[in-house]
């Protein structure tokens, strides 16, 4: 498996390209440079996997191979190691960003036409592709990190994309801030769980196989960490899933995900619907033997967090007026689902009468069909922004005439996404509710009724764009229309992985201990999850498809304060304003700066002044005039003798 | 003989650009010489890693390499003793690519640009001959011939209240020297007074003990405050930012680039190697004082309005890490410290080039007046964001490692006292994103809202030089940090195991242990 090296290698080579050369190629040249080298990773991928799972299991689990695997800096004990880790979701993973990211590199071909920095765009794009493939594949926690931050700050340029638009450049700001702020968290779980382990690697595979060239792992010690006090790796993992959760979007560190939307959104696509905004659930995933083995009552802290987080997205998402927004805030609460899967996690073994472990395949499983179905959706709204230029839903309304291929897409991803069988979303969230019912009936209720919400406000979005009232003067000045070929052939694609993705015996390929897991459906989860789905959707088309919307409207009236606070997101943006400008800048950093000019630096010029003073006061004794000088001495000589007599 | 000559011509290559300055008559004959010496220096400090690297993997152990002697003033037991370790030979490697760029990023200063290339080749004479030399005297000899300069550079070639800064920066500087010529003559008469070599002090005559405790304990301070005001200790730093808003560009770069090193180094070498049982006595006041340096110097940059006081808070908070970092004691944090000491050379230069090429364009650093300067001089502002993104540590560029290896080694200290310290250093990294952002967000993008600023040029091949021949180094370090951080860590492991050696290993003053 030595050509995995080329998977992240081919994407930062056209980065690198891309980035210095990019000035003296034309678009199409850079385009077609990043979507090459971005195929040829696509096909490297699917080759891996195809070899990876066709392997025969050892133990009836898939080996990890680690065909690479190098000391990059020394720490001391620890080593910094870079490597290429793979095993069943990293190779997963691999399938994912490699499809994503080629959709979205095809896709931008026309979304981006014409857009003055086209091959700064694309050098990003491989920059970021690179970079999360570095993420999944790490051998070892810091390279996870460092793939972490690198991933931050490819977001950070691509939001910022639009550089001259202060909205944009006031977002990648505060993406990077509010990410890098739970990163810190992040570090110093990495640095806890380093030094009570004695290794940062993910060496808790059961069967391990290195290429010749690898340098092997240390292994973590957990035992040694649980010696040293039980509590040490429970906080390692938590603050290690503050650091997830930041970039993940859970509340209350959500707070950039929506901003992040100023973005283009074919970048919204790729990287805050189906892969980086995945990272801290991929986390947990990674470290999740660490998690059940030795911090079993903390996965509840994942659980509450997720729960909390998918209800108050949705809730949010019902009312948002921007497309984006609505995506958005379903990304959040879709992810918190994911993350739910996971905290319900009780055991570690596989087989048919063990639901503890079902969160984690069933988690793995919903990453996978929603990073297809968000990034059609993503894709779809971009089309649709292309055709009537702009975000807000007031200005759509009928478009299904005028943009067939978009509309049958997108409806296939909203039934996907609302859990409607025979699309992938059903197959994955009744896992999903399976495994909550299992845990908890509070969380599975909890978790079936946002579903629910799901359904509403998914449908509410679709009959606000593709039904309804047609904004006629708008498309009088400018009639919509289908996007062209490279932006609807990704669209029909994704549509038709989100249509079969949910027959894939998923749990063949990842399960919590790697054996072979056969899902079969629980009919009474997954008729309630069906029937709750098509009531919310014929509610969602009874309020929201007529030209005339009397329902929505006396509902709006009817609980006005409700309606703006969950317009304005609970004003969770305000809170974060108030702490950072009025808390930090103003009482911490500006006392600070002032402490500094006035007493210490005054302090020294002080000094200074008292020096000069001083000198002054003392040169009236070297005034040059002969008669002072010997009055003085007189004196000085009567002083002397006077002390010799006495 | 063979060893002082091969390491002196760092002194010697110096000497003779002075010379050759002297002769020099026109721009080009001036530029020729700082050319052709800065190129000399630099290649010759390439050959010598490599020698050094070859000698080490040729099996030998000596604690410094080339070691070797000559007597200067046998009366009193001074002489010009030459010696390199893995620290100094990255930090002569460092100053050596400070002084190459720095003399590109001054290409086409004027006025009296001949008299300046005199100062600024003194000041790089002094910087060289400090890292090569392993006897106290001649140490602190090159120290001030380095220090004395800087005072004309700001005076006569820098900006805004450049009178009051070059004097306040030398006064400090100078009190610092002070502190510092006490705690060199404290050591040399508590070691017996028979030798100002720092290998002599340490090992030969009788170890870590040669000085008594109490002894220790008054010069460790003085001597840690001397070299710590140099490297930016608070509460002695407030030089730094006037004296950086005030000096020429090359001088902010070869100051905040080497001179700030300068601090960091001696602390090490002389302070700690020499004093350990008061360092381990002591430490704990200094790193508090360090803990503070680093996150105050964060927060102050958030606030300030003007760019080189931004980056030169951004400097005290960087250099109190490397200060912090020593003073963990144990070899990944020091070697964390030596590494963020090259990086955040490197980094600040850079930053204190960009600064000054675009100050030279707009004739203003104030914050609130620069937008859009990504449209008008795309080059430099490129080259500002990877700077900024260097500074807050992105992973691939040197700011990353630095911070990660002070990290964990400052982590391996595993009492509740340095793990609060270590936590609240960490806490840095996310207000150095706040200040960076901010700025990069205020004056790259946006759109140029100032006409004036709207005919600007961008960069002129001289300034892309040396922006790019730095860029190159960050990159370089952060990309492959492997070899540079085991030459740095064979140079600091014998110390910190002569510092671990000492009696005192637990601080009996410290009321938080």
């Amino acid at each position: 498996m030595e050509y995995t090296l080329l998977i992240l290698l081919l994407p930062f080579l056209s980065f690198l390209f891309l980035g210095l050369c990019g000035k003296w190629l034309s678009h199409k040249v850079a385009g077609i440079v990043g979507t090459l080298s971005l195929g040829a990773v696509a096909v490297l991928s699917y080759m891996t996997a195809f070899q990876y799972f066709t392997a025969e299991r050892v133990n009836g689990v898939f080996a990890t191979l680690v065909p690479y695997n190098i000391t990059w800096l020394p720490l001391g004990n620890l080593n910094f190691d870079l490597g290429i880790l793979l095993d069943p979701i990293s190779v997963m993973m691999l399938i994912v960003i490699s499809t994503v990211s080629l959709m979205v590199h095809i896709y931008s071909f026309g979304y981006m036409h014409g857009e003055r920095g086209f091959q700064r765009y694309y050098a990003y794009l491989s920059l970021f592709t690179m970079s999360m493939l570095g993420l999944v594949v790490a051998t070892n926690i810091f390279q996870m990190y460092l793939f972490w931050e690198l991933v931050g700050v490819s977001s950070y340029l691509l939001i910022g994309f639009y550089y001259t638009a202060p909205a944009a450049i006031a977002a990648s700001k505060k993406a990077f801030i509010v990410t890098r702020f739970a990163d810190m968290f992040f570090l110093v779980g990495i640095l806890i769980f380093g030094y009570y382990t004695g290794s940062y690697s993910f060496s808790f595979a059961p069967e391990i196989q290195y290429a010749s060239d690898a340098t092997h792992f240390i292994s973590v010690d957990a035992a040694k960490a649980v010696a040293a006090g039980g509590f040490i790796l429970p906080t390692a993992l938590v603050l290690m899933f503050i650091g997830g959760a930041g970039k993940s979007a859970m509340f209350p560190l959500h707070i950039w995900l929506p901003d992040a939307m100023e973005g283009p959104t074919p970048v919204s696509a790729l990287i805050h619907a189906a892969t980086m905004v995945v990272a801290g659930v991929f986390q947990i995933a990674r470290l999740f033997p660490m998690w059940i083995n030795y911090a079993p009552d903390a996965l509840s802290i994942v659980v509450w967090v997720g729960v909390l987080t998918a209800f108050y997205a949705a809730a949010v998402a019902c009312v948002q007026s921007d497309i984006k927004r609505v995506l958005a805030f379903s990304t959040i609460s879709q992810i918190a689902f994911m993350m739910v899967a996971l905290g319900v996690c009780t055991e570690f073994t596989t087989g048919h009468h063990h639901v503890g472990s079902l969160g984690y395949m069933s988690s793995m499983f919903h990453l996978f069909t929603h990073a297809m179905f968000k990034a059609l959706l993503f894709l779809g709204a971009g089309c649709i922004i292309h055709a009537v230029h702009s975000n807000e839903m007031s200005s759509m309304g009928g478009l299904r005439k005028y943009m067939p291929i978009t509309h049958w897409t997108f409806l296939i991803a909203c039934l996907a996404i609302a859990g409607i069988p025979p699309f992938s979303g059903f197959f994955s969230k009744d896992e999903i509710l399976t495994a909550c019912m299992a845990y908890s009936p509070v969380v599975g209720w909890i978790m079936t009724g946002v579903a629910a919400m799901t359904a509403f406000y998914m449908f509410r979005l679709y009959y606000g764009i593709f039904w309804g009232k047609e904004n006629k003067e708008l498309y009088a000045h400018h009639t919509p229309h289908e996007a062209p070929l490279t932006m609807t052939l990704p669209l029909v694609f994704l549509a038709l992985v989100t249509l079969g993705a949910g027959f894939i015996p998923f749990g063949h390929f990842v399960s919590a201990d790697g054996m072979s897991y056969d899902i079969h459906l629980d009919p009474t989860i997954a008729i309630t999850s069906v029937v709750v789905a098509i009531t919310s959707i014929a509610l969602a088309t009874y309020i929201y498809k007529g030209e005339k919307q009397p329902v929505a409207e006396k509902m709006r009236a009817a609980m006005p304060r409700l309606h703006r606070w969950a317009y304005k997101r609970f004003y969770m943006d305000e809170v974060y304003q108030f702490v950072t400008h009025r808390v930090i800048f103003a009482h911490i950093s500006k006392p600070i700066a002032w402490f500094d000019r006035h007493i210490v630096d005054g302090f020294f010029d002080f000094l200074a002044w008292g020096a000069n003073a001083l000198g002054f006061q003392i040169r009236g004794l070297q005034n040059g005039s002969v008669q002072r000088y010997a009055f003085t001495f007189l004196v000085g000589i009567l002083i002397v003798v006077l002390l010799l007599i006495l | 003989m063979e060893n002082i000559i091969f390491l002196s011509i760092f002194v010697f290559i110096p000497l003779l650009m002075l010379l050759g300055l002297w002769a020099a008559h026109t721009i080009n004959q001036v530029r020729g010489v700082m050319v052709v010496g800065s190129t000399a220096l630099l290649i010759h400090s390439i050959y010598l890693t490599f020698r050094f690297m070859a000698e080490r993997a040729a099996g030998n152990t000596a604690e410094m390499l080339f070691h070797d002697k000559m007597e200067w003033f046998p009366s009193l037991n001074i002489c010009y003793e030459v010696g390199v370790d893995g620290i100094s030979v990255v930090m002569l490697l460092l100053s050596a690519v400070i002084v190459f760029t720095g003399t590109f990023a001054s290409w086409r200063l004027k006025p009296l640009t001949k008299e300046y290339f005199l100062w600024f080749t003194l000041l790089s004479m002094g910087v060289f001959g400090f890292f090569i030399t392993i006897d106290m005297f001649a140490m602190f000899m090159f120290y001030e011939i380095a220090l004395i300069p800087m005072y004309l550079l700001i005076g006569v070639w820098g900006s805004g209240r450049k009178e009051y800064s070059a004097m306040k920066l030398t006064l400090m500087l100078m009190g610092g020297s002070a502190f510092l010529m006490c705690g060199i003559f404290g050591i040399y008469f508590g070691a017996g007074g028979n030798t100002m070599n720092i290998l002599d002090i340490a090992h030969h005559t009788g170890g870590a003990h040669a000085i008594d405790f109490t002894q220790q304990c008054i010069w460790f301070p003085m001597t840690f405050i001397g070299f710590g005001v140099l490297g930016a200790l608070f509460p002695f730093h407030t030089w730094s930012p006037d004296g950086h808003a005030s000096a020429p560009t090359a001088v902010s770069m070869l100051h905040a680039g080497v001179l700030m090193k300068l601090g960091g180094y001696g602390c090490f070498r002389i302070a700690m190697f020499l004093l350990p049982d008061a360092a381990n006595e002591l430490g704990w006041i200094f790193l508090i004082l360090t803990g503070i340096s680093v996150v105050y110097g964060a927060f102050s940059a958030c606030v300030q309005t003007d760019l080189k006081y931004i980056n030169a808070y951004s400097s005290v908070s960087h250099c109190g890490l490397v200060l912090f970092a020593i003073l963990m004691m144990n070899t990944t944090s020091c070697t964390g410290a030596v590494l963020q000491m090259l990086s955040h050379g490197l980094m600040t230069a850079l930053f204190f080039a960009l600064i000054g090429f675009i100050y030279g364009r707009t004739h203003t650093r104030d914050v609130r007046e620069l937008s859009g300067l990504m449209k008008v001089m795309p080059f430099l502002a490129v080259c500002y964001v990877i700077a900024g993104l260097a500074n807050l540590g992105l992973p691939g560029l040197s700011g990353f490692i630095a911070e990660m290896t002070i990290f964990v080694g400052s982590f391996e200290n595993a009492d509740t006292f340095h793990r609060v310290l270590t936590i609240a250093a960490c806490s840095s990294i996310v207000v150095t994103a706040v200040y960076i952002l901010r700025l990069v967000g205020k004056i790259l993008y946006g759109t140029c809202t100032n006409e004036h600023h709207l005919k600007l040029t961008d960069a002129t091949w001289d300034e892309r030089f040396s922006v790019i021949c730095l860029i190159l180094a960050v990159a370089g370090l952060g990309l492959a940090p492997l070899w540079v951080s085991q030459v740095i860590t064979d140079g600091v492991a014998p110390i910190i195991n002569h510092i671990s050696e000492s009696a005192h290993q637990i601080s009996n003053s410290n009321p938080f242990m």
